[in-house]
């Protein structure tokens, strides 16, 4: 669990990309992690093309569900969100790289769950469990 | 018997295999969240092996040698847990744990003995165990919830007691606070909630395993409490109850076993403790908890507290070594006025990752909300780091405790 805790992490922990909110964002989803109660939230502005133009995430949390989070929202920018809709726990987990110990599985996965949620426009399953 | 005085925290360590090994990462276990639940002793393990190997049998009905054997244990050990904290054995009942205990008084006594309006008295700092049954009940009965406010240092605030307890029928609260550590001060409370009409329930389930407990003389009505984190299995519990209030109380569960006779249209129920137990009892958790008591008995409850006092005051300094890096300890910073719990954050790095690197070094805390999230958002903290400490810890687990923490101050470079 101490390989998770790269550089790399704590830097997107302590300086969290595409951090704050977005002033009228097309779609966006809310939840909460119900092992700790962390929560997030992330607010996307949607082209005519249904392509991803902007992103924002906020919350706060542990440094695996925030970095993850932050690294997500980089990796979403452009992508249409049909393909968003269909993101599975790789997409996180190719990020962050390795070291995520079942028990803070839920806390990687929660941004994840969150964006996939306002992608459908309802609360998507925990990625992990699919 | 043994010789308290020649007693260690590293021999008794001995009398549990789970600290004969290492962890899988080949460090020594560092359990520091007994109050979470607590480790088992051989002796514990092997009352629950040999009822299964040598005398399983149901209880009370069977008239042949291992039923007798498997009933005499299970009220023996009754009696002994009974005595452990200076009950008789009739008001001891058998329960799951000390939730269920709770919600038996909450529904057996408070249907029957709550109206409109009635006062329900409960602290801030209780554990979601010792509230939310409350909560069901206040809803079923339309009765008032009270709390009883605690200070940004962890102590309860009693200036206003006799104005909550206007109108009050049941006082419920913890013993010790499973967040902060506060002892609650029930000495204060009890006579004046007698005074002003109210019975009182305290959750135990962080009081019993750590401090001497004599439900006589604390006049409590109701005392709940849990084997496995008092070195029993998990799955027991015990609830004592004064004799008038529970032979007054109709039955919480029914079915088996708590019955006397029994027509197709009605039931004469049994004598107590029998009353409150239907269908089968969990009989060898039961048994072992037996023993898991004679093993504290013997250790003896003011040694174990003596003991849990010193390595709380060594843990107090050296964790406050640790306050000029970020370190924030909570709660009453006096080893007189806890128990053995301390919650705790580093700087800016979330419970949980301090946790999760702990872990690396063998160091075993609960990070989250405690089942306490009342509390937790009443003063203002997301989640907090807590290590509790048990009869088998000493000064070398609360290094290792000093020495992870230094580890994960490194790596998030605080």
């Amino acid at each position: 669990m101490d390989d998770f805790y790269r550089d790399y992490i704590l830097d997107h922990y302590r300086n969290p990309r595409n951090f704050g909110h977005l002033e009228a964002p097309t779609v966006s989803a809310e939840d909460l992690n119900p092992l700790c109660g962390d929560r997030i939230r992330v607010e996307l502005n949607v082209d005519d093309r249904g392509i991803v133009r902007d992103i924002r995430f906020s919350g706060k949390g542990c440094a695996i569900s925030q970095a993850s989070a932050s690294m997500l929202t980089e990796s979403v920018l452009g992508m249409p969100l049909e393909e968003v809709a269909k993101l599975s726990k790789d997409a996180v987990l190719d990020n962050v790289g390795i070291g995520i110990s079942p028990t803070r599985m839920k806390c990687a996965m929660l941004g994840l769950r969150v964006l996939k949620s306002a992608a459908i426009g309802t609360l998507a399953g925990w990625p992990d469990e699919e | 018997m043994l010789h308290l005085t020649e007693r260690s925290a590293l021999g008794i360590r001995n009398d549990f295999p789970i600290f004969s090994k290492p962890t899988a990462r080949g460090k020594r276990l560092a359990y520091l969240d007994s109050a979470a639940t607590s480790q088992k002793p051989l002796c514990v393990i092997e009352a629950l092996d040999a009822y299964y190997r040598e005398y399983n049998a149901n209880i009370h009905r069977g008239v042949y040698g291992i039923a007798e054997r498997a009933t005499e244990a299970f009220e023996s050990a009754r009696a002994r847990v009974a005595r452990f904290i200076n009950a008789e054995p009739a008001e001891l009942i058998w329960t799951r744990n000390a939730t269920e205990g709770i919600n038996l008084v909450a529904y057996a006594w408070g249907n029957a003995n709550l109206r409109r309006g009635d006062v329900i008295l409960l602290t801030e700092l209780e554990h979601h165990s010792n509230l939310v049954p409350w909560q069901l009940l206040a809803q079923r009965t339309q009765a008032e919830l009270r709390f009883i406010p605690v200070d940004e240092r962890g102590f309860l605030v009693l200036d206003a007691l006799d104005r909550l307890l206007d109108g009050c029928k049941i006082v419920a609260l913890a013993h010790v606070s499973n967040v902060l550590g506060t002892i609650v001060p029930l000495d204060a409370v009890i006579p004046r909630a007698h005074a002003a009409g109210a019975i009182v329930l305290i959750d135990g389930a962080q009081g019993a395993p750590h401090f001497p407990v004599d439900v006589k003389s604390l006049d409590a009505e109701f005392y709940a409490f849990t084997a496995h984190k008092m070195l029993g299995p998990t799955g027991v519990g015990a609830l004592y109850g004064k004799r008038e209030l529970l032979e007054s109380m109709p039955p919480f569960l029914s079915g088996g076993d708590m019955i006397r006779s029994v027509e197709y249209s009605h039931t004469t129920f049994n004598e107590l403790p029998w009353k409150f137990e239907a269908g089968t009892s969990n009989i060898a958790d039961a048994i072992a908890f037996g023993v898991a008591v004679d093993y504290l008995a013997d250790l003896g409850p003011g040694w174990i507290r003596q003991h849990e006092r010193r390595i709380m005051g060594y843990a107090l300094a050296r964790l406050g070594e640790l306050e000029a890096r970020g370190l924030h300890v909570y709660g009453p910073k006096d080893p007189d006025a806890t128990g053995s719990v301390l919650s705790f954050n580093l700087a800016d790095v979330h419970a949980h990752d301090v946790a999760s690197i702990l872990d690396t070094e063998g160091v075993c805390i609960r990070a989250g909300h405690h089942c306490a999230m009342p509390l937790m958002h009443k003063m203002g903290w997301q989640a907090t780091a807590r290590a509790s400490f048990y009869v088998y810890n000493s000064e070398d687990d609360v290094d290792a405790l000093i020495g992870a923490i230094e580890k994960a101050a490194r790596i998030f470079k605080v």
